[in-house]
Formats: C-alpha cells, sequence, structure tokens
C-alpha cells in the first residue's frame, strides 16, 4: 500500500467527516495549520493503525513527534519499512 | 424497647398462603412452596447449622433457592457465591465472611481452595425434617458485587432489607407465574424470588446452563405472566425465534440503562404487556418504578415515596432507605454508605428538558482529549438504528487524546445481504447525528454476539 497516497486519503476523509477545512496537504504544511485539530488526528492515527498496520505514535515512545505533514508521512513510512 | 422478633423467610411464606398449589420450577426440578417450606434438602439435619456462617455456593438456582428457605432464621450468616463468580475467589469470600459451612452441588467447588472443614452436598429431593424454629436468629444474607480490584465486595443485607414490607398477597395470587433472566444469587434475581415466595405466586427460574432459546420455551410452558430482567438479557431474549413462546402481562427492566430503543422494541414485541423499569443496586436497593413507557425519569420519581430519600448530588443518585444494605464485610473495605446514611449509587444523571436521564457509571467514562464520554450514552444511540441488536462501546487507547471510542455491534438476524461496510457507516453516520464528535465511535466492529455476565449485564472491561 502507499503509505503517502493512504494517509492523504484519511486526512481528507476525516476532514470532511467533521467538516474541517483542509489546508492543501504540502510536505511543508504544518500539521497544527492543518485544518485538523486533536481529535481528528486521534482519528486519522486510528485508521491508519487499521490500514497499515502500524501506529509509530505508540510504538516507538521516544520518537521524534512530527511536526509537518512531511514529517508524518516519513514518521509513517520508516515505521512501514 | 424490646426488639420485634425477626420474622423468617420460611414463616413468611407460610404467611403467604396457597401453598399447596403455587410452585418453584428450576430447571430440572419442580416443588410446592409447601414442600419447600416443610422439608430441606440440605444433607445434615438444619439444627446442625444453627448460628454458623454458611457459603452457599452451587450451580443451581432451585437448590440455592430451597436451602435459602432452610437457612434463613437458623444460621448466623448466609452467602450466597453467584455460579458465574470464579471460584478462585471463593477462598477469599469465605476468610471474610467468616464462613465455616460450604454448602455446594458442585465437586469442583467443594474441592476448591476454601479453607472450610463442614462442606455439605445436596440429596437428592426434598424431604421433610423436624425444624425447631422456637428461636429464629436475623440471618444476614452477603450478596457479591464486582469490586474495581478485581476480588469481590460482599454486601451486607437481612430479609427486611431485600422484601418489601408492603408486599402482601393479592387475590390473584395464585394466576401468577413470575420469572426472571436473572439468577437469584443477583440482587434483580433475589428481588423476583422473594417477591414471589412472599406475595403467593409461583416462580419459574432460569438456569446458568441454560441456553435463552430453552429457558423461554419453558417459560412458556409454564405460562409466565410476570418476568423480569436487564436490558441485555431483552435485546437477547428478542433476537431469539422462541420470543414469541412467552406471553407475559408485565415486563420489568433493571440493573442498567434502559434506553428507548429497548422498551419499544419489547412494547412492539410483546404489545399486551405492562413494561416498567425500575432502578435498584444491590448496595442502594430498590429505588423506584417508572411506567410512563419512557426512558430516564421524572424528578418527582425523587421524592414520591417518603420511605425512601433519594437525590441528586454531584451528578450521581443517592439513596437512604431501609432497603440498602448496612455495610460490605472485610477490614480493607470501603464504606458502603457516607457518613449522612447515604449510598452513592455511582451512576451518573443528567437533568433535560424537565427529565433525569441515566448517563451511565462514574467510574465506566471513556475521556477522550479530556471530554467524558459515557459508553451507555453512544449505545443508546448504536442501539436506535433499525438493523442494531446490542452494542457495547469502549474505550481504545489513543497516543493522541488518551482514548478513543470504538464499538462492537450484534447486528439483529435477516439482516438481508446487506454489506458490512455500508452498516457500518450507516452506523456511524447515525452516531454523527446524533452524538459529539468526540462520542461518535471511530470503528464499528460487528460481532456475532457480546458478552453477557451472570449478573445479566454487558461485560464492561474498563481500558
Amino acid at each position: 500500500m502507499d503509505v503517502k497516497a493512504e494517509i492523504i486519503a484519511q486526512f481528507k476523509q476525516v476532514a470532511q467527516e467533521h467538516d474541517k477545512r483542509l489546508a492543501p496537504l504540502t510536505d511543508e504544511l504544518a500539521l497544527l495549520n492543518s485544518g485538523l485539530d486533536s481529535l481528528c488526528f486521534a482519528i486519522v492515527v486510528a485508521r491508519l493503525e487499521h490500514s497499515l498496520g502500524v501506529d509509530p505514535f505508540s510504538d516507538d515512545e521516544d520518537a521524534r513527534f512530527p511536526v509537518t505533514f512531511g514529517d508524518f508521512i516519513r514518521f509513517y513510512a520508516n515505521a512501514k519499512s | 424497647m424490646q426488639k420485634a422478633k425477626p420474622v423468617s423467610l420460611r414463616s413468611s411464606i407460610i404467611a403467604s398462603g396457597t401453598l399447596s398449589t403455587r410452585f418453584l420450577v428450576g430447571f430440572d426440578t419442580k416443588a410446592t412452596w409447601g414442600e419447600l417450606v416443610n422439608g430441606s434438602i440440605l444433607d445434615c439435619a438444619p439444627e446442625e447449622l444453627r448460628g454458623k456462617c454458611v457459603l452457599l455456593a452451587t450451580t443451581d438456582q432451585f437448590r440455592a433457592s430451597a436451602a435459602l428457605i432452610v437457612l434463613d432464621g437458623i444460621a448466623r450468616r448466609v452467602v450466597l457465591f453467584p455460579p458465574d463468580v470464579s471460584l478462585d475467589h471463593l477462598a477469599y469470600v469465605a476468610n471474610t465472611a467468616e464462613a465455616n459451612v460450604l454448602v455446594t452441588d458442585n465437586a469442583e467447588a467443594a474441592n476448591a481452595q476454601h479453607g472450610i472443614d463442614q462442606i455439605l452436598m445436596y440429596s437428592r429431593t426434598a424431604t421433610p425434617v423436624p425444624v425447631d424454629r422456637g428461636e429464629q436468629l436475623e440471618t444476614e444474607w452477603i450478596l457479591l458485587t464486582s469490586g474495581t480490584t478485581g476480588q469481590p465486595k460482599l454486601a451486607v443485607h437481612t430479609l427486611g432489607s431485600l422484601a418489601d414490607s408492603a408486599w402482601e398477597t393479592r387475590p390473584n395470587a395464585a394466576s401468577i407465574v413470575w420469572s426472571t433472566f436473572y439468577d437469584m444469587r443477583r440482587y434483580g434475581g433475589l428481588h423476583i424470588f422473594l417477591h414471589a415466595a412472599l406475595t403467593g405466586t409461583s416462580l419459574v427460574v432460569s438456569s446458568a446452563l441454560e441456553p435463552v432459546a430453552d429457558f423461554l420455551l419453558r417459560a412458556g410452558a409454564h405460562g409466565v405472566t410476570h418476568i423480569s430482567g436487564t436490558p441485555s438479557h431483552w435485546r437477547r431474549a428478542l433476537m431469539s425465534p422462541w420470543a414469541g413462546r412467552i406471553a407475559p402481562e408485565y415486563i420489568r427492566m433493571s440493573g442498567e440503562i434502559v434506553d428507548q430503543a429497548i422498551l419499544n422494541q419489547v412494547n412492539a414485541q410483546y404489545p399486551y404487556a405492562r413494561i416498567e423499569h425500575t432502578f435498584a443496586s444491590t448496595e442502594a436497593g430498590v429505588g423506584f418504578n417508572v411506567s410512563d413507557g419512557l426512558m430516564g425519569f421524572p424528578p418527582e420519581m425523587l421524592t414520591r415515596n417518603p420511605k425512601i430519600e433519594m437525590k441528586i448530588e454531584d451528578g450521581t443518585l443517592k439513596i437512604r432507605s431501609t432497603r440498602t444494605a448496612t455495610r460490605y464485610l472485610g477490614s480493607k473495605s470501603p464504606a458502603l454508605k457516607d457518613t449522612s446514611e447515604f449510598v452513592d449509587t455511582g451512576d451518573t444523571v443528567e437533568l433535560r428538558e424537565g427529565r433525569y436521564y441515566f448517563t451511565g457509571r462514574r467510574d465506566g467514562i471513556i475521556n477522550v482529549g479530556g471530554f467524558k464520554v459515557h459508553p451507555e450514552e453512544v449505545e443508546a444511540v448504536i442501539n436506535r438504528h433499525p438493523q442494531v441488536a446490542m452494542s457495547l462501546v469502549k474505550a481504545k487507547k489513543s497516543p493522541i487524546t488518551g482514548a478513543l471510542v470504538v464499538a462492537d455491534v450484534v447486528l439483529k438476524p435477516l439482516n438481508g445481504e446487506k454489506e458490512a461496510d455500508a452498516l457500518r457507516s450507516g452506523i456511524l453516520r447515525f452516531c454523527s447525528a446524533e452524538l459529539d464528535a468526540h462520542k461518535v465511535p471511530v470503528a464499528i466492529n460487528l460481532v456475532p454476539m457480546l458478552t453477557i455476565g451472570e449478573s445479566g449485564k454487558l461485560v464492561r472491561r474498563h481500558a
């Protein structure tokens, strides 16, 4: 599964379900400015755990929290590899 | 002032009359109440048990009922050990209750670690034995409730706190056949057992070994007219093709939050039955009955019965009455009542548009990023979905918000060919329309069945 495509799909899906206006998902986009609130992020992470089979937030407690959308994708890509 | 002489269960049953024409019907045994008050199925002379603390750990409800009739008024204390509680707890319960006699029909219980010297097995049938009832003790009845530490808590009642002094034999009692999905070692079942015993009716008891379908068939065959259970019991019963085999005149629900969906579904299945829901708990006793067909309760319920004082404090229901348990046994046990003798039920309520609604258990709250979610509130919404039979909402750990809400859902039978994914999203849309975002489950798992404990309640494992 294409990790990046799946992440983008989940961001869009959750934003739509929660009536959030999603900012253009560029690598530089700060997650805080993405338009999603913490509940939406929690839901994205839960759904990615289901679809990708990993939850890098829980799997590695020492990992640095992603700040940008690009970090977020790398965070998952590294966990998958 | 001289204390009133305690009245035993046996003499109360005799006073209720019609002993030879009404029955206690078990899974594989049946006896008239007359046979039960005049005989004993214990494998010893009842007099040998005078003043002792008896741990009653039988598999069968009929035998437990028959033993209670013999023991109340003779034993100092009777501990009702439900068949679903692990025998690993037997030693703790025996020790805490200072039990010196174990009565059981179960070789596994007899051989388990319990530290009791005297073990009595049952004889097959109730045989008449003379019992000296000259001196009656006020026997303590010990009911087990689930504790937060894993060990059960032992709540102390007496016949006086469990039976309602206002109960009397009604003229039509002979035509009433009570039954209950509850086990009579649980408060909800014990209440019905005593109600039937003391108001002159028959009673059909279920068995832990009996599938719901078989119980419904048996209850139908015995012409059950009055029947009680938890909403979970009823949801399971309505899923059975044999739900139509009983035709009750009266239905009672208690023990869990009653939502509008289950009230409506039971009403649709049994349109001629009067349906009530009761608030009761092992510690607080019976609070009130609601009979207007709506979930929740009107505020005047709190003041309707002067003998039962109720108040809402910090969002939870508190009760002070003669029906409450007096204390927990055990030196390390928490206080059962506060300093003004009120029992905190731990059941949370919310006042909305002039009516109180139960929202859940204070200790079962899911915390989603600082927002509180009562699983029962979400279940009530899911259960209103036309294709849902029952649901269990629970927490899923989240690295972002601490927890999220997920739901296990059992669909109604004969659901057609609808795709699971379509059903899941339909249920989610239903939730999104009714609930705040943090209360909407992030995942719906379709499961074949949910576990209902012997207490009749959904088995919840708090995260």
